[in-house]
């Protein structure tokens, strides 16, 4: 599949800020590692709702026409894109009533600004699953047909998040709390997506003989038929080639997961350290960019059978 | 009603003449001029919506070639209309053809994603998605004599490899077709249900060859050289 910038930038930055907002609103209510600073909390929420707004304007930079796109909305029954739109836009109001209003009584909660963090929450959970799913739902790319893509979102979303926040705590009195908690949102996204790549690389049953109907010989592209590319070559045609596949697994593992994690470990005896914290944002972020855009190289759709492959 | 085509792979030639027919009756009509991409450049490429594509089955000395047209399946179950975001994509109640409303396609290409049987193609000079309408602005037009009233491909098929008729009606021509010669859609376990099937070559005893002398007598060949030399 042809990686599109857009939607790369797009999933990763939205899922960081969902990932933060989740573990904001978790640490701030439930008062774990001792709860925030209220001055942790607005920055890190801020940041949480630029992250997912940047990232969804950046959504509607893939489409070809975009006059069109306030229609997005409206087929919330069948379509997940669709759902993802409705969830995001309706996570809105609660995640900013929930920082609003904390703001509003000076720096404290109450009954309603809880309800709407706890909301704000599901939320958030919903909408990087809907993204998720906005993949997984397809039966003509069999590597994301799985439910190991939802939960590698979710996983890879709130590790970023936990990135990010153990940033903004560092220093502070949640410094070690929200670094170990950071580490392990990385072990677990590690595990998770060591997963799905032993899982993607199990064949299906669909071939090109099933795809043609010839199933008692082997089957062969003669001529494709066209002398140049079309739209469905340029768009799912795309290969990487085998030893780059496994350089670039490397690069995710390494920059995405390994290096963060190190980092973040290091800053453990001082109480948790915001240089080495942001580093490890860094790295993440682009071994995360790394990773997604290798989930769309690495998806091989069905049509290629047509296009002269034997299997996908 | 469940309108679709049956394409005999056994008849086909292979010569693109539906391909042209159809990128012709679609330069104007529901979904408009079909863009062309550098038509007269180097690499020219364009929006197509029939698309034949040709396969070698089998190994040599048993092997043939497939001549193999697809244009959209009009599915059962089509994904391309659930995964829609905005509802440009539907299928018809009366005669389940899917169409794509070019007035609502936001051209996300999500529908193309979906669809295992590359039937739709983004117009870049439009923006939106376009696919095989099954002429639906010709099927149904009272201008046109009933027997035009057929798409733009099955009418110029010239081995009649293609036939377009109602496969929800077990009586009708295509039905009987695909029932007497073991008609097939294509991906089955993908659970598509498309409505478009293919009909499979007739078993044929396949011709000896072995007796065939390819080394011509001299008398053959002097022959030859006389009927060349001479300008007819």
């Amino acid at each position: 599949m042809h990686p599109a910038l857009s939607v790369i930038l797009f999933t990763v930055t939205s899922g960081a800020g969902f990932g933060l907002m989740i573990l904001l609103v978790l640490m701030d209510l439930l008062g774990l590692g001792g709860g925030l600073r209220p001055e942790t909390l607005y920055t890190a929420g801020i940041t949480s709702l630029v992250l997912t707004t940047v990232g969804l304007m950046l959504s509607t930079g893939h489409l070809a026409n975009p006059k069109n796109a306030w229609r997005a909305f409206f087929r919330f029954k069948t379509s997940w894109l669709s759902r993802e739109g409705v969830f995001a836009v309706v996570y809105y109001p609660f995640a900013i009533g929930y920082l609003g209003g904390f703001w509003l009584l000076g720096g404290e909660h109450n009954g309603l600004t809880m309800v709407l963090g706890w909301l704000a929450l599901a939320l958030a959970i919903i909408t990087v699953f809907s993204t998720g799913m906005i993949y997984a739902c397809l039966k003509t790319i069999r590597q994301w047909n799985t439910a190991l893509t939802p939960a590698n979102y979710l996983a890879l979303g709130v590790m970023l998040g936990a990135v990010i926040l153990a940033g903004f705590a560092a220093n502070g009195s949640a410094g070690v709390f929200t670094a170990q908690m950071a580490v392990a949102a990385i072990a677990v996204a590690l595990v998770l997506k060591a997963i799905y790549y032993f899982w993607i690389g199990k064949p299906t049953g669909v071939t090109i003989n099933t795809a043609t109907g010839f199933t008692r010989a082997t089957v062969r592209l003669l001529d494709v038929g066209h002398s140049a590319g079309t739209f469905l070559t340029d768009e799912f045609g795309y290969e990487v080639a085998p030893g780059r596949v496994r350089l670039l697994r490397g690069v995710v593992y390494g920059l995405g997961f390994i290096l963060p994690a190190i980092l973040l470990a290091m800053g453990l005896n001082q109480g948790g350290d915001a240089t080495l914290a942001w580093a490890a944002l860094v790295s993440a972020f682009l071994g995360i960019a790394t990773e997604r855009w290798l989930f769309f190289a690495e998806a091989r759709h069905v049509v290629n059978l047509y296009h002269g492959a034997q299997r996908t | 009603m469940k309108l679709g085509l049956v394409i005999d792979l056994d008849t086909c030639v292979g010569c693109h003449a539906c391909a042209v027919a159809c990128k012709q009756w679609n330069t104007s009509g529901t979904t408009g001029p079909l863009s062309d991409y550098k038509p007269y450049g180097k690499d020219p490429s364009g929006v197509w919506f029939n698309r034949i594509r040709h396969y070698e089955v089998g190994d040599y000395p048993n092997n043939k070639t497939i001549n193999f047209p697809m244009s959209c399946m009009h599915c059962e179950d089509a994904d391309c209309v659930t995964v829609c975001p905005t509802g440009a994509s539907w299928k018809r109640q009366e005669d389940g053809i899917v169409l794509v409303d070019q007035d609502k396609c936001m051209g996300c290409n999500y529908c193309s994603w979906a669809c295992p049987y590359g039937a739709r193609e983004l117009d870049r000079e439009s923006g939106t998605m376009k696919k095989c309408t099954l002429c639906v602005d010709r099927i149904y037009d009272e201008k046109l004599p009933q027997e035009e009233r057929q798409p733009a491909c099955v009418l110029t098929c010239p081995a009649h490899a293609r036939y377009f008729g109602d496969l929800g009606d077990p009586e009708s021509d295509v039905s009987t077709l695909v029932r007497e010669r073991g008609g097939y859609g294509l991906m089955p376990e993908l659970g598509y249900n498309p409505t478009n099937q293919y009909l499979p070559p007739r078993p044929v005893k396949q011709v000896p060859t072995e007796d065939v002398d390819d080394r011509p007598s001299l008398k053959d060949r002097i022959n030859d050289w006389v009927n060349q030399a001479i300008p007819r």
